[in-house]
């Protein structure tokens, strides 16, 4: 009974490296179309939601001539799909219009303030993920101890916090009271004239220039909202850790993995953590927007110059402009976002990846 | 001679929340070099019996025995690390659906490969040798291609040779293969059986064969244990079957289909309860 | 196998755990006995439902147990009191306002909050869940695409540009959540429907002429319930701090209403020497949520056996 096994083995399709194009195709047209629907629902907001979307852009001090010349350029007398249609070419050529507050052009100010969420947003997801995946992984293994329980509790309250409160209470008593991190901002003053950042990642500036003073204060500055943020990220990348693990260490691979006489870590941080890691990566993919979207509320109490105090300063100020140009922003972010962890996940998960 | 197996009132509990489950409640055998069939209805207390004795119990069972001896080897009596290193070297276990017991994200060769590397010191030229060996030990055609592919890149069938490679290629003295062909094709049933039968023939092994399936166990056994409820009711030897004496036993023989009979209704499995006092 | 006929006291802890109930009430008094049991154990779990019943006490309550005015303070003698202050538990604020009376009262708004919330966004997601799944094809493309977009922002951010949009104020805050929530639940009554779209029982209605709009409506619906309650019930955590953060940013509830967010964005000029006026109300806003998440965790799990945490 020898020559059987040519046809056990399952015939691999023709077709798979061809799957993985088609899938980003289809990647690539969903996100197109989410987009779409994203503009749709911002030139909603904008445009069909307040009463005069033309005062709400420049606001009500804003002499006649200038708010007539803005209806005009809006179409506002043209029906809803022709305003729509402007709209849309004026987001593809790039063109947000122009802040109330800062006179520019939208887009040039998210340009300008994008890198420090980013910077902050990255930060807080390394911590999040660094110590959120060890203490999942130890909350599974220790199922139902005391450790289990202090994991789970430290999640519940990172759920459960109002970010902006805790953010306040750390800076009275890391800032205010023990001294040991810089005032609230990016970085101090002094610098601001010294200091020329390239890429406006200030970090990866101050790296390359080898300007250790500048990276010591810019770490000042970025440890406590980015412990923040991490903490949130930690509750979120622990708590699916744990399930994730849990699933895993549940498998029949794993009895088969003892049966074969490894040790209990390599079982763990080899074995069900290479296959948790596939699910994971769209947890801190996920967790990674979340962050870019916690930044709104933890910007402004830190004074971090980014897009979400962007967000909140243009809100106080009524600048509408402002306000629909950063989320579209934020929204397609997200959307990036997606499918890239998508993407990520299948060159994770040789199930589905082509070869 | 020492018997290569001892077991002596094995006893498996679980505390769960509406009180302790006795999954195996004094078993006892011993075994040569030989086969042993387990056979019961599921539920039985069989796999348990068997991962008791690999030291694969779930960490919140209650494991207990009067002797379980592995030649002369106490198993329970030793310390968790060298009973780890029994396992996959000495003793080892084939479980009953590939789909789930290869590691999905680790080619089937390197899952060999670590059983090699996890007992011997071997450097990884030599290894891939020995795994390309054991492939084709269980027959499998072009060992170089299956080497690298994924578990779920192979039929059910192929999965359970890479299993069987896998647990065997350190040369264990002891084998437990847990329902080995339940979740296979008929078809390929036969051969995957015809494949263990030659390798634990020709290295001597013992083996411990689980399964639900009387007549199938009394063609590949030397002896049967009949399980019922967490105890052996009854043992016999493969040629004796028709001998059974328990009610369980004559009542699992009764079920099997005769080619040429018709009966109505057809016969249900009877259960009493004295049985499993 | 011979079956003994018991006659159990109805309503026992036998006859709810019978496993041959005699009738469908018997049987569903008796799977709602063992998720209570379940859930009964799980000590977190019950300290979250303690802490819900105790919201709902005080806010039910909040005018007799309200010791001052909660917008109405003693500006002269009574400023930035700090807790334990005679007649003051947890102090004052700026204005002199007693800051428990405004705790106590600002938990019916944060109920207010959450109940709107969820009585706007759960149906909406629910109809679109299961018309989604149960009509599949193009109808189901369609509206999938729809709850995506929706996923696709940021919650936070959507809510904010649409108080921005409609103005500040503490029903437009509800709206703009509202429309933010509803896509999950979308979500997850399309994957139920979807399991059992299939099944016997709903060819067996199909079968006996029943209207689609019937069979949604009566069979697919209520069977989505159970896993939306947990859902609602863990999304409640999150509305109250986004409400929380709409009412920091000064686009939730106005003052003087006490909205818990905007009493801390209040007391946040103070923080250095006053912490209390902004400890306090987070304080609160961290107790609820907690609750809130303890109790959805305890009733999933409870629901779920397989996903327990235990
Ligand atoms: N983790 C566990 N917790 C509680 N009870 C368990 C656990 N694992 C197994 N059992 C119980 O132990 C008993 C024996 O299980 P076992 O798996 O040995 O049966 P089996 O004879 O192998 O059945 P099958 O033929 O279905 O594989 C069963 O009644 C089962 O309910
Ligand atoms: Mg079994």
């Amino acid at each position: 009974m020898a020559p059987m096994d040519t046809s056990a083995v399952t015939r691999r399709p023709q077709r798979r490296v061809p799957a993985f194009a088609s899938a980003l195709m289809r990647f690539i047209v969903m996100a197109a179309t989410t987009l779409l629907g994203l503009l749709a629902v911002t030139f909603f907001i904008g445009r069909v939601i307040p009463i005069d979307p033309a005062l709400a852009i420049v606001g009500d001090r804003a002499p006649q001539h200038v708010v007539e010349r803005i209806r005009l350029e809006l179409g506002l007398d043209l029906p809803l799909y022709q305003q729509f249609w402007i709209y849309l070419k004026q987001v593809a050529s790039g063109d947000f219009g122009t802040s109330v507050l800062t006179t520019n052009p939208v887009l040039t100010d998210i340009l300008r303030v994008f890198p420090a969420t980013i910077e902050l947003a990255t930060v807080g997801t390394i911590i999040g993920a660094v110590l959120g995946i060890p203490l999942g992984v130890l909350a599974a293994v220790k199922r139902g101890s005391i450790a289990d329980q202090v994991v789970r509790v430290i999640g519940l309250v990172g759920y459960s916090v109002p970010i902006f409160w805790l953010g306040l209470l750390a800076l009275v008593l890391f800032y205010a009271k023990l001294g040991w991190v810089a005032y609230p901002g990016r970085m101090d003053i002094v610098y601001e004239y010294t200091f020329t950042p390239t890429t406006g990642f200030y970090l990866v500036d101050a790296i390359w220039q080898g300007e250790w003073d500048v990276v010591r204060d810019l770490f000042r500055h970025i440890i406590l909202p980015g412990a923040l943020l991490g903490y949130f990220s930690l509750a979120y990348i622990s708590r699916m850790t744990r399930s994730f693990m849990l699933n895993e260490l549940s498998q029949e691979y794993i009895v088969a993995a003892r049966a074969k006489g490894l040790s209990e870590a390599r079982i763990i941080w080899f074995h069900a953590l290479r296959n948790a890691a596939v699910p994971l990566v769209t947890v801190i993919a996920l967790s990674y927007a979340g962050l870019l979207e916690g930044s709104v509320l933890t910007e402004t109490i830190f004074a971090w110059p980014g897009l979400g105090l962007y967000i909140t300063n243009s809100l106080q100020n009524a600048d509408m402009n402002a306000v629909l140009g950063g989320t579209v922003v934020i929204g397609a972010v997200f959307v990036g976002i997606n499918l890239l962890s998508d993407l990520l996940y299948r060159t994770l998960d040789p199930r589905t990846r082509s070869r | 001679m020492t018997p290569l197996l001892t077991v002596e009132d094995l006893r498996v509990s679980f505390p769960t929340r509406t009180g302790t489950v006795d999954a195996v409640r004094g078993v006892s055998f011993s075994l040569g070099r030989e086969r042993l069939g387990i056979v019961g209805e599921s539920g039985s207390g069989k796999s348990q019996t068997g991962r008791a004795i690999m030291g694969l119990t779930p960490n919140q069972a209650d494991v207990r025995a009067k002797k379980l001896l592995f030649g002369d080897m106490d198993l329970l009596a030793m310390p968790p690390k060298e009973r780890r290193l029994l396992r996959g070297k000495r003793l080892a276990m084939i479980l009953q659906d590939p789909k789930y017991s290869l590691n999905p994200v680790m080619t089937i060769g390197l899952q060999i490969v670590e059983t090699l590397k996890t007992h011997e010191r071997i450097s990884s030229k030599d290894a891939r040798a020995r795994v390309l060996q054991m492939l084709e030990a269980v027959q499998i055609n072009d060992p170089e291609r299956v080497f690298d592919l994924y578990p779920h890149e192979v039929s059910g069938g192929m999965g359970q040779r890479a299993m069987i490679a896998m647990m065997l290629v350190c040369g264990p003295d002891l084998l437990i293969a847990d329902e080995p062909t339940s979740a296979l094709d008929v078809t390929v049933q036969l051969e995957v059986l015809a494949i263990l039968d030659k390798l634990v023939a020709e290295r001597g092994m013992g083996l411990i064969f689980v399964s639900h399936d009387l007549r199938l166990v009394s063609t590949f056994c030397d002896r049967v244990l009949v399980m019922y409820a967490g105890r052996v009711v009854e043992e016999l030897s493969s040629a004796n079957l028709d001998q059974a004496q328990h009610p369980y036993t004559q009542g699992l023989l009764n079920c099997l289909p005769h080619i040429g009979s018709h009966r109505h209704p057809l016969p249900v499995l009877e259960r009493q309860k004295e049985w499993a006092e | 196998m011979s079956v003994v006929e018991q006659t159990v006291k109805p309503y026992s802890r036998e006859w709810l755990l019978s496993d041959r109930p005699q009738s469908r009430r018997q049987a569903k008094l008796g799977r709602a006995y063992v998720v209570w049991r379940r859930f009964g154990e799980n000590r977190l779990a019950l300290l979250g439902l303690v802490i819900i019943l105790a919201l709902l006490f005080v806010a039910a309550f909040a005018g007799v147990l309200a010791p001052h005015d909660p917008l109405q303070g003693d500006l002269r003698n009574a400023r930035l009191l700090p807790p334990g202050a005679e007649g003051y538990l947890l102090g004052t604020d700026d204005q002199g306002r007693d800051i428990l009376s405004r705790l106590l009262y600002g938990s019916r708004l944060t109920l207010l909050v959450v109940v709107l919330v969820a009585v706007i966004a759960a149906p909406v997601g629910l109809i679109v869940g299961t018309v989604s799944g149960y009509a599949g094809g193009w109808i189901d493309a369609v509206l999938m695409r729809i709850t995506d977009i929706f996923l696709a922002f940021p919650k936070l951010v959507l809510a904010l540009a649409l108080v921005a949009a409609l103005g500040p104020g503490i029903e437009n805050a509800i709206l703009a959540i509202a429309v933010t929530s509803w896509p999950p639940y979308a979500r997850i009554a399309r994957a139920e429907t979807m399991t059992f779209r299939q099944s016997e029982f709903i060819s067996a209605v199909q079968l006996m002429g029943a209207s689609p709009f019937r069979i949604v409506m009566r069979h697919v619906m209520p069977l989505c319930l159970s896993s939306l309650i947990v859902r609602v019930t863990l999304d409640m955590a999150g509305i109250i701090l986004t409400a929380a953060g709409l009412g920091f940013l000064g686009l939730g509830a106005q003052p003087p209403l006490p909205e818990w967010g905007a009493m801390i964005a209040s007391g946040r000029r103070f923080i250095l020497d006053q912490w209390w006026v902004a400890a306090m109300p987070g304080i609160a806003i961290l107790i609820v949520s907690l609750g809130f998440n303890l109790l959805g965790d305890g009733l999933r799990d409870a629901l779920d056996p397989k996903e327990a945490g235990q």
